[in-house]
């Protein structure tokens, strides 16, 4: 109010330009900013898109220039690709991924719900030890288990079958999934749970009924990065998966290396392109998710 | 919370059969494979300290295998976390298209570990391939990437750099959760952006930066399908990585009571690594504690 009526004294003009200085500033370090994202975004994301270009070019195209267009679009890639070299097609092997994700998945979500719930609600003794456990192996390196395990599954019998792919998850051995959901449980209110208990219903009915529709986004979070992590396991396939007609779309791919003669890229990106297709197709349904659930496992609870 | 103080157990069968049958029998079994000799056929043979005798004496293959993976991790662990935190530091400004940035950003981060991604990794480094044309355009000499030993692991650090997605999120949620009248007080007392950064905002990240740390260890001290795929171990063993030691000794070579020594070593690497940074981590979160009041 006052300014309007004062004089413009050295010291005002001195703010003025000082306010000009900063919006100036303010002007050049957004460009800067903006500038280094697009750039880091473009490299980022030019070799995924140069990728789907790619996969539509002749073998010859596709080291003679780098621009992402084909000159003239082939599907040849995908035909001579989807046909393998061996007796099965690709969708022999998308269904055996899917064969080996969906029972993983659904033993996931089970288990660790079953587990988290127990950590989030329960008094029982030893559970401090117990946490710690679930915090030991989330950090014990598979690579010290691995060996033994596999010696387990031959001894079992398991070994050539998606038993050991499926087995210690539907355990909950997935030590992540445990913690993420412990968290995600122990923010959430307990008056519903109560309110259900006072009603007369057992733990198992408040798990089902109250719980696990609180858990939801969380819950989805757990299915989506697992049916990633295993869409893009390898290891584990190429250790306990040995025939050919057994292969996930991962070995399948890396078969396809090792057999294509002289490396036709084309049909290989063009396999490549197909595999990463369910994970980034999930993705933008669902990043929602992706994102919230990797940033409440960074938390520190 | 209930008054059945077993229940809980019930819940928690599942987790407690998986960790006896799947992690703490195994754990040990592999320390006892470590000190025997067993191909899978006949019974394990003890044999004392003469794997790791072998392994700390005579092999060679183990000595630039374990070089190698130390300078990896060391290598991509900070560049791919300094990468992620200023990224995010710039995605926490005020700015439009910040979930346009952050989901671009995070893409890679979801393909990384993808066979698929590896491969075509081997075709962006190979001789004729989109890195050299791309280097060639602007000039420059084509670089021998697979065929060089420096620049073969490199291509290697630089994919797992690319997938700075997952701990910039992670960043971004920590950033973005400081209480903005901090910053406030900042540039009262007269403190630039970046002194602020450095004295405000860093000393708050701290467990993150500790958690993306230990996390990004462990992982990056287990890689595999990198130096599998792309290179093969090669050229002259410089992307032979420990866990691809490990695989072929025990999964080609079937030596399976050498394959856990080896093992039991990378996993003492790790742990040591951890408890170190676990130790440390007292102190630095209490050491910026400290310096601020």
């Amino acid at each position: 109010m006052a300014d309007i009526t004062m004089p413009k004294t050295a010291a005002r003009i001195s703010d003025e330009a000082a306010a000009a200085k900063r919006a100036r500033m303010d002007l050049i370090s957004a460009v800067v900013r903006y500038s280094l994202l697009f750039g880091v975004g473009f490299l980022m994301l030019y070799p995924l898109i140069w990728l789907v270009g790619a996969s539509f070019k002749t073998n010859s195209e596709i080291f003679a220039g780098a621009g992402f267009l084909p000159e003239s679009p082939t599907v040849e890639g995908y035909v001579q690709g989807w046909q393998t070299s061996t007796p099965y097609t690709f969708g022999r092997f998308f269904w055996n991924s899917f064969l080996i994700i969906l029972p993983k998945v659904i033993g996931t979500a089970i288990s660790c719900t079953m587990v988290a719930y127990a950590f989030a609600r329960f008094e029982f003794p030893l559970k401090k030890i117990l946490f710690g456990s679930v915090i030991a192996v989330l950090l014990l390196p598979n690579v010290v288990t691995r060996i033994p395990q596999y010696i387990l599954f031959r001894d079992l019998g398991w070994l050539d079958s998606f038993l050991p792919l499926w087995v210690p998850s539907a355990l909950a051995g997935d030590a992540f999934f445990v913690f993420m959901l412990v968290q995600f449980l122990r923010s959430l209110p307990t008056d519903m749970e109560e309110a259900a208990r006072v009603d007369g219903a057992n733990s198992l009915q408040t798990l089902i009924f109250i719980v696990v529709p609180m858990l939801g986004p969380a819950l989805v979070s757990v299915c989506l990065f697992q049916f990633m992590w295993t869409m893009n396991d390898f290891l584990g396939p190429l250790i306990y998966i040995s025939s050919v007609d057994k292969y996930p779309v991962s070995l399948a791919l890396k078969l396809s290396i090792d057999t294509t003669e002289a490396f036709e890229w084309n049909r290989i990106l063009a396999m490549s392109v197909l595999t990463i297709t369910p994970a980034l197709v999930v993705f933008f349904a669902a990043q929602r998710y992706f994102i919230e659930g990797i940033s409440a496992g960074g938390r520190k609870g | 919370m209930r008054s059945q103080r077993f229940l809980g157990y019930a819940y928690l069968t599942p987790y407690l059969i998986g960790l006896v049958i799947f992690t703490a029998i195994p754990f040990l079994t592999s320390l006892y494979l470590s000190f025997t000799s067993y191909d899978l056929m006949s019974s394990p043979q003890w044999t004392g300290l003469s794997n790791y005798e072998r392994l700390f004496t005579r092999d060679r293959t183990f000595d630039k295998s374990l070089t190698v993976t130390l300078i990896y991790v060391f290598s991509t662990v900070p560049l791919k976390l300094a990468f992620a935190l200023f990224i995010a530091a710039i995605l926490n400004y005020k700015l439009k298209f910040i979930n346009f940035f952050r989901t671009a950003f995070y893409v890679p981060s979801i393909l990384g570990g993808s066979i698929a991604i590896a491969v075509l990794w081997r075709y962006l480094f190979s001789a004729e391939g989109l890195v050299n044309m791309a280097i060639g355009a602007v000039g420059f000499a084509p670089v021998d990437w697979f065929g060089d030993p420096t620049n073969a692991l490199f291509t290697i650090t630089l994919l797992r750099c690319w997938q700075f997605g997952s701990a910039m999120v992670i960043f971004l949620a920590a950033l973005q959760s400081i209480d903005k009248s901090l910053y406030e007080a900042a540039s009262i007392d007269g403190a630039g952006k970046v002194t602020t950064f450095f004295f405000v905002t860093l000393p708050l990240l701290t467990p993150v930066i500790f958690f993306n740390l230990v996390m990004q260890m462990v992982q990056a001290f287990q890689e595999f399908n990198g130096p599998y795929i792309i290179t093969q171990g090669g050229p002259l063993k410089s992307t032979y990585l420990l866990p691809l030691y490990i695989y072929e000794e025990a999964f080609k070579k079937f030596n399976m009571g050498y394959a856990s020594a080896i093992a039991w070593v990378l996993f003492a690497i790790i742990m040591i690594l951890t408890i170190v940074a676990f130790w440390s981590s007292k102190k630095w979160v209490y050491y910026a504690g400290d310096k601020r009041s």
